[in-house]
């Protein structure tokens, strides 16, 4: 990637701005586009591979499975996005999808003719009452968002234990009009993946272009100054956690759908895998930086990797060790990319003064 | 303070503001009346409370008493953003940034133009931070991350911010403090301007040319306490220093002259990369050196790194003779050094920790016996040297936290003094304690002197430097630029030196 002067501008707009303005936006740029470039490359060269392993991989079922595995994923790695933006995390996203999924089929088994409305409702009300009670805790009571989200991992999934106690719920119990949502496509993309592609623009628009949005990402870049700032910390801390708990329903409500199977098992152990997708989507763990955008890309990295080891004949044993290598390599990368970073901006100073 | 018959209300005004956290007043009985059209000065020795004031005008604080009115209405400030709306902007000493965020989107924070839907208006942000900077004369991009920016610009910034919302109260605590002669010619046009503009401004700084040639009025502030206001044009520098002082400074800084030997510490071409580069100096046996310069100028990672609690990535550091390996401190405990940290709460002492436990936690191996840690040891070994360093305790057994600053600090000097160590770094040694026991502390800095250690102190109190210091080591963005021996050493050229223009005096 060169800079070499752009034909269309004047020459001295170009060269004032070559030596501040577009300097300075092309490098910041470069940065972010360079992760989710990354993350694509890998993803084709994965599903490149796979396909010439096995060209059924990319079929229009292949397809088809490959987006659905990533649904659900994404949908949570948005939310977990927003919370670790703001240099906090949700660890309880698995038990909520959990609640959230058995509460979808309890629902139609009280009242069968219920309309999906209904259903997606309620799951994400009931996400974003726990994501309440997770926020309340954390600005209110000031505890560490991991400290919370672990202690609710658990209160959540008890609650959904004891309320389901035992009982499974059956696909041939769900109404075919719910089941179907789980199957239907669009133009070739399966409607649910539709669900994540919807939450994912709104949540990149918000951040991006909203002032609370943007304050999301001071908060996470340096907490005290927020404050210094006037940024209402608490309450902005209080709605990341309530979206990614609203999400995290949503997201229940999802997997209802496309598995028609459950019991209050559903999603248990999934929280790592979102923040491993996250992470490796080039969201700083330690907040400020990042993008929804890049997350999801991760979402779908990991879960593409789940689908396309099998076929590649690893040894399912593998695959955990090819996610860890991955967010060690996607952290190393961070950590490389901000050396380079902070070098290069030095030495710009340096050089300017 | 003559009472003039003044029509118009004070644009800003506090009176009988009492603030104090746990059992230390940082305030009693503050007044301060800002008019519109003027700035007014606030000068103080640290720890005189300004610092408090400036959070109390922010918002950050709530007084426990007193009351604050607008031209002439009350006003009470809940939050920072009471105090912005109220049209209070603060530029604290310290830059408040995000990073992670570009330059335009710090200044912006909060109060981004928007466009349809209330959507951000980036395009139109980005031309107003262009404008602002134009305004300002400085060629910063607004498109960077403020990761990386220098003090000097980061100031910039901060000063755009507050332009950005046409102030009617512009409050700058210590803004010159990092800048260079140009950048605090440009800062104070910028002042001025805003001043006919109809601000009014408080202005709080250690240069009392500044002080002199910017500001109307003079307020003094001692202890937590309002000493004077005066208009300038009836004070003079002298003055100022006796009421900010409130005694002769030549008994708070009790130097004895004192034997200096050999060579101990030998530094040599010291460089990490954008931190400090090619730093070289020499400290004799009783001597006292001291490492002045501007906050940021890199001192404290000098000695950081000569101590090897952080990396450096070219250079030696020698003691007695030997090179000692970098980055690992016990290497550095057992050739005889002491590093006193600048933040004792965080680097100094383990806050929950027992007096005792902190007073011998560098001697933890040879108090121990069988590798175990008896309580009567660790006890005798804490009471012989609290007791030398008269620390005002209730128990030995009681958390460190419960003490007072100063005596906190006394703890930490007991704590490396028990190692009976040759050299002994201490950075930022009086930061924030009170003035009784800064003299202790200087009184026992000069009697280790005096016993042969050698002393490399690291201060940004000019008069502590002045005071204590057998030569005076000057730092200017990472590089040693400046060695001034005792004698030769004014405020006015380590100030110089300091701000990097040492060359041109």
């Amino acid at each position: 990637m060169t800079t070499t002067t752009r034909p269309g501008a004047g020459p001295d707009a170009a060269e004032v701005r070559a030596r501040s303005g577009a300097a300075g936006m092309r490098l910041g740029h470069r940065l972010f586009v360079a992760r989710e470039v990354g993350i694509g490359l890998a993803l084709v060269l994965l599903v490149g591979v796979t396909t010439a392993v096995n060209p059924r991989f990319l079929s229009g079922q292949g397809r088809q499975d490959l987006m659905l595995g990533a649904t659900i994923l994404v949908v949570l790695a948005v939310g977990q996005a927003i919370v670790i933006i703001t240099r906090n995390v949700d660890l309880s996203v698995g038990s909520i999808l959990g609640l959230a999924a058995f509460a979808t089929g309890k629902l139609f088994l009280a009242m069968p003719d219920a309309p999906i409305v209904l259903a997606v409702l309620v799951g994400t009300g009931l996400g974003v009452l726990c994501g309440v009670v997770n926020g309340a805790l954390i600005a209110v009571a000031r505890v560490p968002a991991l400290v919370v989200t672990l202690g609710t991992l658990y209160v959540f999934r008890g609650i959904d234990y004891s309320w389901a106690a035992g009982q499974q719920i059956n696909a041939a119990d769900m109404p075919s009009g719910f089941k179907s949502m789980g199957t239907a496509d669009l133009l070739g993309i399966p409607l649910l993946a539709l669900f994540a592609v919807a939450v994912l623009l709104v949540a990149g628009f918000y951040l991006k272009s909203y002032r609370s949005g943007r304050e999301l990402y001071a908060i996470g870049s340096d907490p005290a100054a927020a404050r210094l700032h006037g940024i209402p910390v608490g309450w902005r801390v209080f709605g990341a956690l309530v979206v990614s708990g609203g999400l995290a329903g949503l997201a229940g409500v999802l997997y209802a759908a496309r598995y028609g199977t459950l019991d209050a098992a559903a999603g248990t152990g999934i929280e790592l895998n979102v923040v491993a997708a996250v992470v490796v989507g080039g969201v700083a763990i330690f907040g400020g930086s990042g993008s929804v955008y890049g997350a999801a890309l991760g979402a779908v990295l990991l879960s593409t990797i789940g689908s396309a080891l099998p076929v590649l004949k690893v040894n399912p044993f593998w695959q955990q060790a090819v996610v860890g290598a991955l967010i060690l390599a996607a952290i190393g990368l961070d950590r490389a990319l901000a050396a380079r970073v902070a070098n290069r901006l030095r030495g710009r100073k340096a050089r300017g003064a | 303070m003559p009472e003039r018959a003044d029509p118009v209300p004070a644009r800003l005004a506090l009176s009988g503001v009492r603030k104090s956290f746990g059992a230390v007043h940082a305030l009693a009985d503050v007044r301060l009346e800002l008019r519109a059209g003027e700035v007014h000065a606030l000068v103080g020795e640290n720890g005189a409370g300004k610092s408090t004031l400036v959070k109390i005008l922010a918002g950050v604080h709530a007084p426990d008493a007193g009351e604050l009115t607008m031209d002439g209405a009350p006003l009470v400030l809940t939050g920072p953003a009471d105090a912005r709306a109220a049209g209070i902007a603060v530029i604290y000493q310290e830059p408040t940034l995000f990073p992670d965020l570009s330059v335009a989107e710090n200044i912006f924070m909060g109060r981004q133009p928007l466009r349809g839907l209330r959507r951000i208006d980036t395009a139109a942000m980005r031309e107003r931070a262009t404008e602002l900077f134009a305004r300002l004369g400085v060629p910063l991009d607004p498109d960077r991350p403020a990761r990386g920016l220098s003090i000097a610009d980061q100031q910039l910034v901060e000063i755009a911010k507050a332009l950005s919302f046409e102030a009617r109260v512009l409050v700058m605590d210590e803004p010159t403090a990092a800048l260079s002669g140009v950048e605090v010619e440009r800062l104070f046009a910028v002042v001025r301007s805003l001043r006919e503009a109809g601000a009014a401004i408080l202005f709080i700084s250690h240069r009392f040319d500044e002080v002199f040639a910017l500001s109307q009025r003079i307020t003094v502030m001692r202890d937590g306490r309002w000493v004077s206001t005066d208009p300038a044009d009836e004070l003079d520098v002298a003055q100022v220093v006796r009421r900010m002082v409130g005694r002769e400074v030549s008994q708070l800084y009790p130097k004895q002259p004192t034997e200096v030997g050999e060579v101990i510490l030998r530094v040599r071409g010291l460089n990490r990369r954008g931190v400090f580069a090619d730093v070289g100096f020499e400290v004799r046996r009783g001597e006292i050196v001291a490492l002045a310069g501007l906050v940021g100028a890199g001192r404290s990672e000098v000695v950081r790194a000569i101590f090897g609690v952080d990396p450096y990535d070219a250079g030696e550091v020698l003691v007695d003779g030997v090179r000692l390996p970098g980055g690992r401190p016990a290497a550095a405990m057992a050739a005889g050094l002491a590093l006193v940290p600048e933040d004792r709460r965080q680097q100094g002492l383990v806050m929950e920790l027992s007096i005792e436990r902190n007073a011998t936690l560098t001697r933890r191996w040879p108090l121990a016996r069988f590798g175990l840690l008896g309580r009567g040891a660790e006890r005798a070994a804490a009471q012989t040297w609290t007791q030398r360093l008269q620390v005002k305790a209730g128990r030995l057994g009681d958390p460190v936290s419960t003490l007072s600053g100063g005596n906190q600090q006394k703890v930490v000097l007991a704590k490396w003094l028990s190692t009976v160590p040759k050299v002994l770094i201490v950075d930022e040694p009086t930061r924030g304690i009170d003035v009784g026991t800064k003299a202790e502390v200087h009184r026992l800095m000069s009697q280790l002197a005096g016993e042969g250690v050698a002393v490399l102190m690291v201060s940004s109190e000019l008069p502590e430097v002045l005071g204590m210091a057998d030569r005076v080591l000057v730092m200017h963005e990472g590089r040693l630029v400046s060695e001034i021996a005792r004698d030769a050493a004014t405020e006015e050229s380590v100030m110089l030196a300091a701000t990097g223009q040492g060359g041109r005096a």
